[in-house]
Order: C-alpha cells, then structure tokens, then sequence
C-alpha cells in the first residue's frame, strides 16, 4: 500500500481507537478488583451526554473532558450500589446500567440532536512532532489522544508496584484471604468501580468532544461492548488493550474510507466489520488460551456475613 | 454509634418480594417524573397519560396484548437460557433471524396457499432464529468464546444484514426509495381474532408456554437442565450431557425470539422493514429477570411491559416525550428489583458498634 494512504489511515486508527481504548482500559481497572460491569456502553453515552453538555454551557473541553467521567462514575456508583451494598447479581446490574444510561443519554441527548459544541482539535506536539512516519500517525492529534498513551504504563505500574494496586489485585483474585489479610475488599472493589467508570465515562466524552463535535442519539454504537470483548482479548493487561483498541479504530476508519470512496460494497454489509471482527478476536483469543489473566473471583459478589 | 448487622435469612422471606417490587416501582416512577421535569414535561400529567393510554381503554389493552407477544416469546426464550447460567442477550438478533427467516418464505411462495406458507414461515423462523442462536453456543462450547459479548454481537449483525435485505435484494421496486420488502401476499399474513385487533399470535405464545413449563416439570431433559443450571460442576460430575443442554437451550431460546420476529413480520406490519426492530430483544431480558424465570410471571411481566410500551407511545404524540424514555424506566425498574431483593434475603437491624 501507498505510504500516502497508509499514514494518514494509520493516524486515524489511532484516533478513533482512543475511546475505545480510554472504555477498555476502564474496564479492566474495574475488572481488576473483581467486579464484572457490562454497563460500558451506557456509562460511554452518559460520558458523552455530559461532557458534549458541559462544553455547550461552560466553553471549557478541558472542564468539559473532566465532568464526563465524573459523570461516568456516578453511572458507574449505580453498578457499585447495587452489587457491592445489595448484592445484585453483576451481569443482571450491567445489563440494566446499559439499559438505563443508553435510554438516559439519548432521551436528555433529543434536545441536542444535530447541534455541535466546542471541543478539542489537533495540536501537534513540540519536538516529537518532526519524527518522520511516527509523527503523523501519533504526534499529531488532539491532547486527549496525548493523556490515552500515559495511561496505559501508568496503570501497569499501579497494579504491579504500589500497595493500592495490589490490594485491588487480592480483592479481585482472592477476596476472603484479603480479607483475612485485613484488607478493605469492599474499599477496593469501590475504587475499582468508580476509577473504571470514570475512565469509561472518558471514552465517551472523547466521542463528543474530540471525534464527531456533535450530538446524535446512539453515538458509542456498541464500543462498549467492544471494549469488553477487548478486556478479553487483552489477557486484563493494559498493554495489550492499546493493540486491541488500535486495531479496532484501524477497522473502523478503513470502513469509514471505503465508504467515502464510493466503493459498490453496500454500506450496511460494511458496517459488520467491526461487529464481525470483534466476534473473531473473541474467538481467536479466548481458544486454546482461556483463563488467562483473568482475576479468579470476577463477577463474584462478597457475602456481608463474612 | 450504630452500625448495620447483616444476616442471611434462614429462608427468603416471600411476602417481603411484593413489597420490594412495589418499593422498587414507587422509586424508579419517581425518578423518571424527575426525568420528565428536567425536560419540562408536567410530571403528574405524564405518568397519568402513561397508565391510561396503556390501560385506559379495551383498545389500549389489546395493543398491549399485541406488544405483549413477542416480548413474551422473546423473554421465555431468554429465560430458558439463564436456567442454564447463559447469557443469551441476543433475543434481539434472533428475534430479527426468525422475521428474515419468515420473509423469505413469504416472499418465495407468494401463491401458494396459507396453510401451506404459514406453516413453512413458522418452521423457518424457528430454525433461522435457532441456528442465529447455535452459532454462539458452538463458539462457547468448542473455542470458550464468552457467549455475552458474542449473543450481543450478533445483534448488531442481524440488524446490519435486515438493512442490507431491504436496501438490497429484496427492496419493494414500488416503494418510492424507503426500505422494505413487498408487501406480504394474504396467504402469508398470520389474520386477527374475530373482530378484535389481536392475532393468532397469541395462540402460539400460550403453547409455548405451556410446552416450556411442561419441559422443565415433567421432562427428564427438563429436569437436567434445571439441575445443571444450579451446580454446573456437580451437574458435570453426574454425568449430566451439559455441551449437548447448552447446544439445545440457546437453540431453543433463539427459536423462540425466531417465531416473535415472524409474528412481527407478519402479523402487524406485513412486510419485513427495519422498523420492527424496536428492543424487544432487551426488554425480554429485563422480563426474565424481573419474573425470576417463571413463565406465568413472565406472561405477567411481559403484559406490564408491553403497557409501559403502548403508554409511552400517547406519551411521544401528546407531549413529545422521547421514545428513550422507556429505556430509563425499564432500566431503574430493573435495577430497583435487583437490589431491593437483598432485603428479601438477608435480614438487616441496627446495632451497637463494639
């Protein structure tokens, strides 16, 4: 393939697999501490209702960027609220979250329909920013692409390094020996829901603010699922997330250019690929390698009594 | 200072259930009238225009009945899965297989006569939806795919290759650019109940019924499937076919959401277009799980949803509430539900802290 349709493709990969990536690395964060939360893709709409909000009313991304993950977490709290205090069954809790943040987004979202708000665009980095190839396909976007690198490492060093990281570890592997331990499980498991919520919340006010600039109903079309099909595919190791959620924004804006292209390819049979993708990752990497690095106590709720 | 003491209840409390479905309706009406406020909609007005555009009139519940049908078949369908512990959240794509499945048939032997077509469209949305549901479960058994994601997936899939359908291949000619398929010839429309609105859709709810709650009473392989669905790994150890169950129940399940879309097809709008996807697919799931599995209770539950369906509706034309607002109630309605049940499982007092 030509360099000059390679990189440019390259780029956008990386741009439109960012809130994908923010949402799966958010749910790994939650999944880490033991909790299962399918409620992603509601969680990505609220984020992105309230940031797209925000940035209407105030004028500020930045500010706007923040209350969308806030806004995430609360969802998220929801999630919390009912596994952790009540002990809800996790699948059945997500499954409503979905329901609920989908419906909530785009009933508070009608009013906004079709409207933009101020949002980020690209800024080139400094010095980076004259690599030659690199530079185009990474140094050469929005900031909120910029803050998707850092995480990544950051939260490999928590997990691996910090005390935090790895009492969030033992509450999601093994809950009643940390408890023994004298750990908070239900602490942990806390900030693990709210973190990754607000993480994911993140991943849809990328949507809103840095991608499309606009409002329209349904606007995460089924990336959260994605993203949890990519905590899967990731073996739960934020490293490995960042290839996954790359690959799928490659897909993605690959479809997006053929369409553009006026190909013969009936849009809706285009539209598959990432659906259909994400069935074959699914498969591909949970056959012959199932249980990898998945935390042994994932979506098992802690009895009050013990 | 008091601290919460928390027990498990020897037994769960049962009339405590009535009590926490009540609570968990009062709170989730409350907050979707605050919903409604924030909207500028009256509150008060809504939720009475809600209750009596669904139960207002004997035409009100006949549309709920109508609506009631395939979230009934979808929802028992889902339901027979979670028995098992499996996630089938893919209703919503079987639901469009069987109406796919149910088109082709219709469209294929337009002259043939209806006892003949009818049957063959009932058959083949059985098996198209059943097989939409056996893919996912022969990549759960023989590649530990996570039927969750991979159910969902198929939503999406169905739902992209219905659009194809109709903008592709089977696109009426005369229909001035919209996407559907022709209309379906008389032989191949599934008629109405004397001079009621409903169809003979019913009918076929009530057999499957039936035919579920006579599986899993008196059936061995009914009986099995219950079994596994509690102990999975004691269910292995006794020699239990649990590959063969799963292959079954997600078939079964899929067959079930199959013949919704078929009636959907061919019973209200007659033609196959992308408007009958409306989230009956999820609906069944918030069913399933708000009737604990039972198919009496689903039958129930399904009627009172198909009402929030049919209430809204009067709410989107007088006072432009938008559609989304359903997903809003059945989601907190559910969420209520699931946390109120703690109090029917455990027993919580206020106590001294040490």
């Amino acid at each position: 393939m030509n360099p000059e349709l390679l990189i440019p493709l390259l780029a956008a990969a990386v741009q439109s697999g960012t809130p994908i990536l923010y949402a799966t690395l958010g749910e790994i964060f939650t999944e880490k501490s033991g909790i299962l939360n399918l409620g992603v893709e509601g969680i990505m709409m609220i984020g992105a209702l309230a940031a797209f909000v925000s940035a209407k009313f105030f004028g500020n991304p930045i500010l706007a960027f923040l209350i969308g993950g806030c806004a995430g977490a609360f969802l998220a709290g929801i999630h919390g609220l009912v596994c952790l205090n009540f002990q809800g069954n996790q699948v059945v809790s997500g499954l409503a979250l979905t329901i609920l943040g989908v419906g909530l987004a785009n009933y508070l979202g009608t009013p906004f329909i079709g409207q933009a708000a101020p949002g980020f665009s690209p800024t080139p980095l400094p010095v980076l920013s004259k690599i030659p190839i690199l530079a185009p396909v990474f140094f050469n976007h929005d900031p909120l692409v910029y803050t998707a690198y850092l995480i990544p490492p950051a939260m490999w060093a928590f997990f691996r390094y910090t005390r935090w990281g790895m009492g969030m570890r033992a509450a999601g592997e093994y809950p009643r020996a940390a408890s023994a331990a004298g750990l908070r499980v239900a602490g942990y498991r806390w900030a693990g829901v709210l973190v990754g919520g607000y993480l994911v919340g993140l991943g849809g006010a990328y949507l809103s603010l840095a991608y499309t600039h606009l409002w329209t109903n349904g606007l995460s079309a089924g990336r959260g699922w994605i993203a949890i099909a990519l905590v899967i595919f990731a073996f739960w190791h934020p490293g490995r997330a960042v290839i996954g959620a790359y690959l799928f924004g490659g897909v993605m804006a690959f479809q997006l250019r053929l369409q553009a292209s006026g190909t013969h390819i009936p849009s809706s049979l285009l539209l598959m690929l990432p659906y259909a993708l994400t069935v074959m990752v699914l498969v591909l990497s949970s056959w012959k390698r199932q249980g990898t690095g998945v935390p042994s106590a994932l979506g098992i709720n802690i009895e009050p009594s013990e | 200072m008091f601290k919460f003491i928390i027990k498990k209840r020897q037994a769960p409390l049962v009339w405590s259930s009535c009590l926490v479905f009540f609570g968990a309706l009062v709170l989730s009406l409350a907050v979707s009238a605050i919903m409604l406020a924030l909207q500028n909609k009256p509150p008060l007005t809504a939720m009475v225009l809600l209750f009596n555009g669904a139960f207002g009139s004997l035409l009100a519940i006949q549309d709920c009945l109508i609506k009631a049908v395939p979230i009934f078949l979808c929802s028992l369908g889902v339901a027979i899965a979670f028995r098992l512990q499996i996630w089938n959240i893919g209703a919503e794509g079987q639901y469009v297989l069987g109406a796919i499945g149910a088109t082709w048939v219709a469209l294929r032997f337009p002259d043939l006569p209806w006892f003949v077509v009818l049957p063959g469209m009932l058959a083949t949305a059985f098996i198209a939806g059943g097989l939409w549901g056996l893919i996912p479960a022969v990549l759960k058994l023989y590649m530990r795919a996570n039927e969750i994601i991979v159910t969902l997936m198929f939503n999406y899939l169905a739902i992209l290759f219905l659009d194809y359908l109709v903008y592709g291949p089977w696109k009426d000619p005369v229909s001035f650019g919209f996407p559907m398929t022709r209309e379906f010839s008389t032989s191949a429309i599934v008629g109405k109940i004397g001079h009621t609105q409903l169809n003979w859709g019913i009918l076929l709810c009530i057999f499957s019924g039936v035919a579920i709650w006579i599986f899993f009473k008196y059936t061995r392989l009914g009986y099995e499937l219950k079994a596994s669905g509690e102990n999975i790994k004691a269910a292995r150890y006794a020699g239990l076919p649990y590959h063969r169950l799963v292959m079954l129940v997600l078939f079964l399940s899929g067959a079930l959401a199959g013949w919704a879309g078929f009636l959907e097809a061919s019973s209200t709008i007659n033609r196959l277009q992308p408007s009958i996807v409306v989230g009956y697919g999820y609906t069944a799931i918030v069913v399933a799980w708000l009737a604990r599995l039972n198919p009496i209770s689903i039958g129930i539950a399904s009627f009172l949803l198909a009402g929030l369906r049919v209430g809204l509706e009067h709410l989107q034309l007088d006072l432009q509430v938008p559609a989304a607002f359903g997903g809003i109630m059945e989601g907190l309605i559910l969420l209520t539900v699931l946390a109120g049940s703690f109090f029917v499982d455990y027993r919580v007092s206020l106590g001294k802290k040490s």
